[in-house]
């Protein structure tokens, strides 16, 4: 649909009508998310929760889902068929909002036709040639409809095609959900196609990390798009991320892919910066398409002009040569810089407030490829087994040439700075205390960093010194030698809002009216030019650190306590992207002519009289689909539709593979058994990496484990494990296993036992429970267990190993997610 | 009336006040003696462990924190907090905490504590020398002016203007091997 962010906001649960919550945890993961979802139910919404686990969220559900990890494809497939054969979706939606009526080449195959396989598919390289994926285009170039969804080529008849596959009988033979639990979940969810109906998903990492973990994403938008249930209150596909700014980081540019906001980093192919414009500025001839992305000129020379200020011309390309180049298809993805730093191609490493060694998959790889290093900088507030892993299990330190540094940060208590929550609201923390004795918040340890290579490169030079000379640094006052003594935050705060640096005039207007100043804050990323007249680094961001008036306003840190309407939108409390608007493709919340599907939980409205929207911000200013000068309301699509035909790297559909270690020595739905674009890093004993060994349907290994997180511990435990309280509640290794299995293997609650992989081995204590059950897969029983990751050597002492160890190296393509929700296992007891 | 904990709060150092005049307020003065956040100061800040960033007030008193509490008016939590945000003293104030940067030699069984200016500068040294060494200003014939010899593994912890400056800082240096696990 176009944006990598939940669509709606924690808030907005409450206004559900049908929670379906998939792989996800929220009563222990994020806790009080889990009471806007409990308020729904207050107000007599059904909660359904899918989960291999029985765990504190489905003890609250209404239904409860079991069904074998790394299965949701067919889950939800299922689902998909459900509502295609029994009429469900929301037709009017569907025609005008989606790409279902578009038609596509008639040389697309698909893997009914070509036994799990669409067409395309070159197994050397395992990818696809996306040439057939296309849609067919009238004269004008846009793409050829039948809205009466009839058209055996189009999109809609399509899906009916790939997912009449999907019955429930096949289904539950895949999951091992008992065929009456699936039709009991897709009639209580598809209920919500209708107008008046909203229905959410909420998923995590129980979703993405997987090898096919595109795809299942892919498979709840379709649901959501045939639902009716984007952009709606009570809707929407919203994903819970992992930790306190894990939306507000990828937003600012963390991942290697993109630039602050979304903007790709640039390729070595594309030479200039009008090769990349051209690039990655989408074009479409659909007049009714607003395609947001047309306007990326604008803000990557924002960008550039943030970074270089005055060195940054257009005689120079704006600097755009000084943004180091990837290769084409070059992952620099963190499992992959493993991968590198394994061969030695990387010599340094930063371990910035991260503890691979824990939580990375196939952590035994890691830990192996970091003694490979020359040096290592590790920042945290305690020592962690990333840190220390020359003196970890199975290490020789006397053999570990890498320099460590580790340096003692501040926690987020004693900084100050915004953060941007899962519903992308973002707000203002302010520092609490100074910095605890001898530690450095982040931002200075940067601060020192930049300037002391800098200052190396003034005054020996080396090779290719411009981009770290010519960058801009003003982040508070300088000494006579240059450095700033201490960062003031809110300077970076201003610079990511961007700025004028001219008069800006809207030039349409006689006179032209003056939109800003020289010099002062931007007002949003509207204003935003492509001649380098403004900067901005991250334009998602403009509008969040603006001035009005002359007066200068932290958006961020705004508490209006004001609800209009009660439907938990709270437009003056902290700001949200983009634009402060709350709720993502609203506009498909109202039908082309501007009235809400639903009234009474409409988010936004159009009045025609005054020729305007009322509500939220809308997602786009034009007006409704059906006026004249009407737009489309997926504005970052070029097309502007939500798209149901959506390809990926494995395909423009979901298709069900089995994980790369199963149960099941083939896959039940085609001959094609595992993602057929994702690399494979082993290939037999002799070739690869041994660390990337893997086994599937060997009887060695007939366990199928996931990893999963708790209340008290959190993520690589490094920060939870060192405090009493929490580690009281949660203080060993454990590993979740049925009465089932436990009667099997003759284990009892309590005792330590032997969890082994083919990576690796390594105790745990085994807690019994009833909250897992054994599968019946495809007519066999098959056990599942669940280990949670949060463990490590360094401490504390007999407190157990990292789960990660034992998980495989295979990842998902593209997103290179790795496949830590699903592989295979053996327990047993400890010998005597 | 219906009452914001905050007014009461407030009510109740009001009544302290009062009872200081000489005004009996009996059990209302008593149990306003044992609020200790009485007369602290109150700086709002957002948990960071799950996404959801719930609200927080923390009192300090002569720079030190001595409650922390959930935000009642951040509409998100209206003052609740789960286990771990209820137990953030213990990660503020944790004698396990770092409190010296240390250094580790090739081949060495121990850490050894440093000083924090050698220890940036002897990075920054690394840094430049593995920058200088592993720098391409091709790869297969085009233009790429990276280093493929540094990775940077994080932050998704960073705030916002931290990541900013950060990716920034490291974009700078030519690192493409720049990552988080925010892509899960």
């Amino acid at each position: 649909m176009g944006r990598g962010a939940a669509s709606n906001h924690i808030l907005d649960f409450k206004n559900a009508d049908v929670l379906l919550i998939i792989g996800n945890n929220p009563a222990e993961n994020h806790p009080i998310a889990m009471k806007w979802a409990m308020k729904a139910k207050e107000k007599g919404a059904k909660l359904i929760v899918a989960d291999p686990r029985f765990t504190r969220t489905a003890a609250v559900a209404d239904i409860y889902v079991p069904f074998r990890s790394g299965t949701d494809i067919a889950l939800i497939g299922g689902m998909i068929n459900y509502i295609l054969e029994n009429k469900l979706y929301f037709k009017e939606y569907v025609v005008h909002y989606t790409n279902a009526a578009f038609l596509v080449n008639p040389e697309f195959k698909g893997p009914s036709e070509l036994d799990g396989l669409f067409s395309g598919y070159d197994k050397d390289t395992r990818k696809y040639d996306r040439a057939t994926w296309s849609f067919q285009e009238d004269e004008k170039g846009v793409a050829k409809k039948d809205p009466s969804l009839q058209d055996p080529h189009c999109v809609f008849q399509l899906l009916r095609k790939h997912f009449s596959r999907y019955t429930m009988k096949k289904v539950s033979g895949i999951t091992g959900t008992p065929e009456e639990k699936l039709e009991e979940v897709y009639r209580t969810f598809a209920a919500t196609g209708k107008p008046d109906k909203a229905g959410t998903v909420i998923y995590s990492m129980g979703s993405t990390q997987h090898s096919v973990g595109g795809g299942n994403i892919m498979s709840y938008a379709i649901v959501q798009l045939l639902l009716g249930n984007m952009g709606i209150a009570g809707g929407g596909l919203n994903a819970m991320r992992g930790e306190g700014n894990a939306q507000g980081s990828p937003d600012n540019g963390i991942l290697y892919e993109y630039l602050p906001g979304y903007i790709p980093t640039p390729t070595a192919s594309l030479a200039d910066l009008e090769t990349y414009i051209k690039k990655h500025t989408p074009l479409t001839k659909d007049p009714k398409s607003i395609n947001w992305w047309i306007n990326r000129d604008k803000y990557i020379v924002s960008y550039l002009k943030s970074i270089y200020g005055d060195k940054a011309t257009k005689d120079n390309d704006f600097g755009y040569a000084w943004l180091p180049k990837r290769d084409e298809g070059q992952d620099c993805s963190d499992h992959m810089a493993f991968d590198e730093m394994s061969k030695g191609t990387i010599e340094g490493c930063f371990a910035w407030a991260m503890n691979p060694a824990v939580s990375r998959a196939n952590s035994g790889k890691v830990r192996k490829a970091l003694s490979k290093l020359k040096w290592l900088v590790s920042v945290d507030l305690f020592d962690n087994e990333t840190a220390s892993f020359w003196r970890g299990p199975g290490m020789k330190p006397e053999e570990i040439k890498t320099e460590v540094f580790l340096l003692p940060a501040s926690s987020f208590l004693e900084k100050e700075g915004s953060t941007t929550n899962t519903g992308r609201w973002v707000q203002w923390n302010y520092q609490v205390v100074e910095p605890v004795g001898g530690t450095k918040p982040d931002y200075e340890i940067t601060n020192e960093l930049y300037f002391r290579v800098k200052r190396l490169y003034e005054t020996e030079g080396g090779v290719f010194p411009e981009p770290i000379l010519n960058l801009t640094w003003n982040y508070g006052e300088k000494d006579p030698s240059g450095k700033i003594s201490k960062i003031d935050i809110h300077a970076v705060a201003k610079e990511i809002n961007g700025y004028y640096l001219e008069d800006l005039y809207d030039k349409m207007k006689t006179p032209p009216k003056l939109l800003g100043k020289k010099g002062e804050l931007l007002a949003d990323f509207t204003h935003l030019q492509a001649d380098g007249t403004t900067s901005s680094a991250n334009w998602l961001y403009s509008q969040y650190y603006t001035q009005r008036d002359g007066k200068i306003i932290n958006m961020a840190a705004r508490r209006g306590q004001a609800d209009p309407e009660g439907r938990g939108l709270f437009p003056g409390w902290g700001w949200s992207w983009p634009l402060n608007r709350r709720i993502l493709y609203n506009r498909a919340s109202v039908d082309p002519e501007g009235n809400p599907w639903d009234l009474e939980r409409a988010v936004i409205k159009w009045d025609s009289v005054a020729k305007k929207w009322a509500g939220d911000v809308p997602d786009g200013s034009s007006p409704p689909f059906a006026d004249e000068k009407g737009r489309l309301p997926f504005i970052m699509m070029a097309d502007g539709v939500g798209h149901i035909f959506a390809p990926i790297a494995e395909g423009p559909f979901p298709e069900h593979y089995e994980p790369l270690e199963s149960p099941l020595p083939e896959n039940p739905m085609s001959g094609q058994r595992i993602n057929p674009a994702s690399k494979l890093h082993y290939r037999g004993e002799t070739e690869f990496l041994p660390e990337n060994i893997f086994r599937s349907a060997d009887p060695n290994f007939p366990i199928v484990a996931t990893i999963f997180r708790t209340l008290e511990q959190f993520q690589s435990g490094s920060m939870t494990r060192r405090q009493p309280w929490l580690l009281e509640c949660s203080p060993q290794m454990f590993v979740e296993i049925s009465r089932e299995l436990a009667k099997e293997k003759g284990i009892r609650n309590g005792e330590k036992v032997i969890v082994s992989s083919p990576r690796a081995r390594l105790w745990a204590i085994a807690m019994v429970t009833s909250r897992l059950k054994p599968f019946v897969i495809e007519g066999s029983t098959v056990h599942q267990v669940g280990l949670p990751m949060h463990y490590g050597w360094l401490y504390p002492d007999n407190g157990g190993e990292s789960a990660n160890l034992l998980g495989p190296w295979f990842f998902a393509p593209d997103v290179t997610a790795p496949e830590t929700k699903a592989f295979m296992v053996n327990i047993s007891k400890v010998p005597d | 009336m219906k009452l914001s904990r905050r007014d009461f709060l407030k009510l109740s150092g009001g009544a302290l006040a009062l009872s200081i005049l000489g005004i009996d307020l009996g059990c209302i003065s008593a149990y306003a003696h044992g609020l200790r956040t009485v007369s602290a100061k109150e700086t709002i800040s957002h948990c960071r462990y799950c996404s959801v960033c719930c609200g927080l007030i923390l009192h300090t008193s002569k720079g030190r924190v001595i409650n922390i509490e959930g935000d009642p008016e951040n509409p998100i939590n209206r003052g609740a907090l789960c286990a771990k945000g209820a137990g953030l003293i213990q990660l503020l104030y944790n004698p396990l905490r770092l409190t010296t940067p240390k250094y580790r030699a090739p081949g060495a069984a121990e850490w050894k504590d440093v000083e924090w200016n050698w220890a940036l500068d002897e990075i920054a040294r690394r840094v430049k020398t593995t920058r200088d060494r592993t720098f391409k200003l091709r790869s297969k014939e085009l233009v790429v002016n990276r280093t493929d010899g540094i990775f940077c593994n994080g932050s998704l912890t960073l705030g916002n203007e931290e990541t900013v400056m950060h990716l920034k800082l490291m974009y700078a240096l030519g690192l493409v091997y720049f990552d988080d696990k925010s892509r899960m």
